[in-house]
């Protein structure tokens, strides 16, 4: 060979591995046989994968479904890659993943039959910059859950958003070790919901035009009961007055439209500097499931909350316009606007030690709310011995730890460079 | 003389021409099974060798059992045909509860088919799933059949087919058939996170099926000829009504027949809708756990603005049945595998819940 044939012969060679190295992009290409591909690609994923979406509306007519682990998958921005399902025939969920060390990144989910990001039995969970959106806003057609892992464990939900979900926008249910920040959940039922979960923060998240904020949830008939060790602080949780649009069986439909924060049967809840405002019916309640008035038939569920503290919250406004039960039945009563924090009074008899309280490590503390009033309705006692007096209420309990998630998440930064 | 058969049948390696290889494969019917227990797996279905002659035609190949089960997942009307074959020498040890334990190499092969309206109900196989016992556990392969029903292709993530179809009551139907995914196989065929067989429990095996050696129990069978070991005489292992047979069973035992085969692969404590506490598999006995008088938890609109999942002697107020009868992504179950409503199964289930006796304590009203 000679040496101009061996230098074009080279030449020619690291050609093709140049071309063979700029083809390695494993990247799919928006068009017709997109959801094929994308399906294909997350069946064919090894652990560690990165599955890259394009730019643009990517029409999707079925579910995609993931259950490798380690896989991530990662579009070119929040509204830059846009999985629509608007014209969606088989489902329920836009996608649905089974597989641990799941990390999904800078795209969004649109118009879902049912659940937009659907997350089941998952440990490490990282969901980052992803809006999930019912593009009609609220709806009673729209799909019950946006954001939501189920049964997992450490779990990071952040910069990411939710709006129209005819359920709950971010719902995290059955977990143990979340962190949801810097989110936005909006003109869903329930904004953010963390449900018979453990050990969660929710902080510097924006709740706003959902029927109820950021709702702390302990459900019975759950195979995962005993949420608890919740803390929701420097969130801001405004003017959520949209009309319930919730299917009259699910759990959300009682929320009353115009709610701030609900605590719900859960222990060991710390909601701290927040900003509450302008919340219809009633900014902060605390209650337990009695007052749900659904009957309790299993007889391992704890329906008391415990050991809750609502302290250093800055909340005004609201109250103006109650709805439901707070409506019909408490207004007539106590009058309007309604108090700013509420609480059904309905404590574990069992428990009860000197002067009827409960020991000092499980009361209901409401500290340093500015001048947010208060009134325990006594929904026990149907309301007969209503009580504003916030004197019972101000303790002290001590501080939950924070959530820490074991590894470090994925932290690629945002795609699209600005 | 095995072999020198067996390896005049092997087409030479890198054979240039595809379409000899076939033929000369395709002349050589007789060769055994061939078992792929690690990837990369056939793209074809005729390279397992599980049928022999004309491809369409089904024949089982040797060693290559058919059978059959009291009662079957309801598939959108879709005639179905199940075959299984285990390596020589191996067999599946008996268990009375769960799927018996199979071998490595084990093959399940399910085949889907429909009297094709558009060409006088000759019958159109649209698909056959492989369940494949490999060396890293159970495989899914969804193989789709060609319109000259000569050769089926995987396709791990195959596009709707369309399929005309006529009912032996002469209704002609025109359906979106939806070819699962090798992930939703997983989504059914899931117990704690690992891919299991569903069907082969001794308790749906437990029947007759017509042999060419003549009608015999399917577990006294499949221990005859070696496939399965430890199983009890047929009468003392447990059965389960065929739900659409009254000699079978009680209306309670086909119903819970049904509910056991149609949503139990995810309603049960180890499967994909444990996070729901709706457990249906014929052996839940705390009625809570079946549905009665249980509150949705994550139905969202499936509830269809019900309150439980099942209310005594009311069908019409139970959302078990509603979902049923919804042919609606979102309310629709099982969610995966029809596109139709299944009459017959609804009008069973809604008979079911008319016979009992009770009620449901709807509380008080309340809120949150």
């Amino acid at each position: 060979m000679t040496k101009t044939a061996t230098a074009l012969f080279a030449a020619a060679l690291s050609f093709t591995l140049w071309t063979s190295c700029a083809k390695k992009d494993s990247g799919l290409a928006a068009g017709p046989d997109f959801q094929k591909q994308f399906q294909e690609a997350l069946i064919a994923a090894k652990p560690g994968a990165v599955i890259e979406l394009p730019e643009g509306r990517l029409d999707m007519d079925r579910s995609m479904s993931l259950s490798v682990d380690n896989v991530t998958i990662r579009g070119k921005g929040i509204d830059k890659t846009i999985l629509t399902f608007k014209n969606q025939k088989t489902g329920p969920a836009g996608l649905t993943v089974t597989s641990n060390g799941f990390t999904i990144q800078d795209l969004a989910i649109e118009d879902t039959k049912g659940d937009a990001l659907k997350i089941n039995g998952a440990n490490g969970v990282t969901v980052q910059r992803v809006r999930t959106e019912w593009t009609g806003g609220p709806s009673d057609k729209n799909g019950s859950y946006g954001i939501y892992p189920v049964q997992c464990k450490n779990v990071l939900i952040e910069d990411s958003a939710s709006i129209g979900a005819a359920d709950a926008g971010i719902y995290v249910g059955q977990s143990s070790n979340i962190i949801v920040r810097h989110s936005r959940a909006e003109a869903n039922v329930a904004g953010i919901e963390i449900e018979n979960s453990q050990f969660a923060d929710v902080y510097e998240n924006k709740a706003t035009h959902n029927t109820g904020g950021i709702l702390v949830f302990n459900l019975p008939d759950l195979p995962v009961k005993g949420g608890g060790n919740t803390r929701v602080f420097n969130n801001e949780i405004v003017e959520n007055n949209t009309q319930n649009f919730g299917a009259k069986g699910s759990m959300v439909a009682k929320v009353p439209t115009g709610t701030g924060v609900i605590v719900l049967a859960t222990n060991h809840v710390e909601v701290f500097k927040n900003t509450i405002k302008d919340n219809n019916t009633t900014n902060v309640s605390v209650i337990s499931y009695m007052t749900t008035g659904n009957p309790m038939n299993d007889a391992t569920y704890y329906p008391f909350p415990e050991a809750i503290y609502v302290h250093d919250n800055i909340i005004s406004g609201g109250g103006t316009a109650p709805s439901g039960q707070y409506a019909d039945v408490l207004a007539p009563v106590v009058g309007k606007p309604m108090p700013a924090i509420l609480f059904d009074g309905i404590v574990n008899p069992q428990k009860l030690g000197a002067g009827k309280r409960l020991p000092d490590d499980l009361r209901i503390c409401i500290q340093n709310n500015g001048d947010a009033n208060f009134m325990n309705y006594d929904a026990g006692g149907n309301f007969k011995h209503v009580s504003r007096d916030l004197k019972p209420y101000n303790c002290s309990l001590a501080p939950l730890s924070a959530v820490n998630l074991p590894a470090p998440a994925a932290s690629a930064p945002p795609a699209g460079g600005n | 003389m095995l072999w020198g058969r067996h390896a005049a049948c092997r087409p030479p390696r890198r054979w240039p021409f595809l379409g000899l290889a076939t033929l000369l494969l395709t002349a050589c019917g007789t060769r055994a099974v061939h078992p792929h227990t690690a990837e990369p797996y056939p793209t074809k279905l005729s390279a397992w060798h599980l049928f022999s002659g004309d491809p369409a035609a089904l024949k089982p190949n040797a060693g290559v059992i058919p059978y059959d089960l009291n009662t079957p997942l309801f598939s959108d009307y879709a005639t179905k045909y199940r075959t299984v074959w285990m390596p020589p020498g191996t067999s599946a040890t008996y268990n009375d509860t769960e799927a018996f334990d199979f071998p490595v190499g084990t093959i399940f092969s399910k085949t889907f088919a429909y009297p094709d309206a558009d060409q006088g109900g000759k019958q159109r196989i649209v698909e056959t799933r492989l369940l494949v016992s490999s060396q890293s556990g159970w495989v899914t392969l969804p193989y789709v059949w060609n319109s000259a029903q000569t050769e089926a292709t995987l396709d791990v993530a195959a596009d709707p087919t369309t399929v005309h179809w006529v009912h032996p009551s002469g209704t002609r139907y025109a359906i979106d058939y939806v070819i699962p995914n090798t992930n939703q196989c997983k989504g059914c065929h899931d117990r704690s996170k690992t891919v299991t067989p569903i069907g082969p429990k001794a308790r749906n095996l437990n029947k007759d099926f017509n042999y060419p050696e003549g009608r015999m129990n399917q577990l006294a069978y499949w221990t005859k000829i070696g496939y399965l070991k430890g199983a009890p005489p047929p009468d003392r292992a447990p059965k389960l009504a065929v739900w659409d047979d009254p000699s079978s069973g009680t209306l309670d035992g086909r119903a819970r027949a049904y509910l056991e085969v149609n949503c139990a692969h995810c309603h049960n404590p180890r499967g994909p809708a444990n996070t729901t506490g709706l457990y249906l598999l014929a052996a839940q006995t705390d009625p809570m756990r079946l549905g009665l008088c249980k509150v949705p938890v994550s139905a969202g609109q499936g509830s269809g603005d019900l309150l439980f999942d099942v209310v005594q002697g009311k069908p019409e107020e139970s959302i078990l049945l509603h979902r049923m009868e919804s042919t609606t992504p979102k309310i629709m179950m099982p969610e995966l595998g029809r596109t139709m409503v299944h009459q017959e199964g609804v009008a069973l289930i809604r008979d079911w819940i008319a016979s009992m006796q009770g009620s449901c304590n709807a509380g008080k009203a309340g809120h949150l």
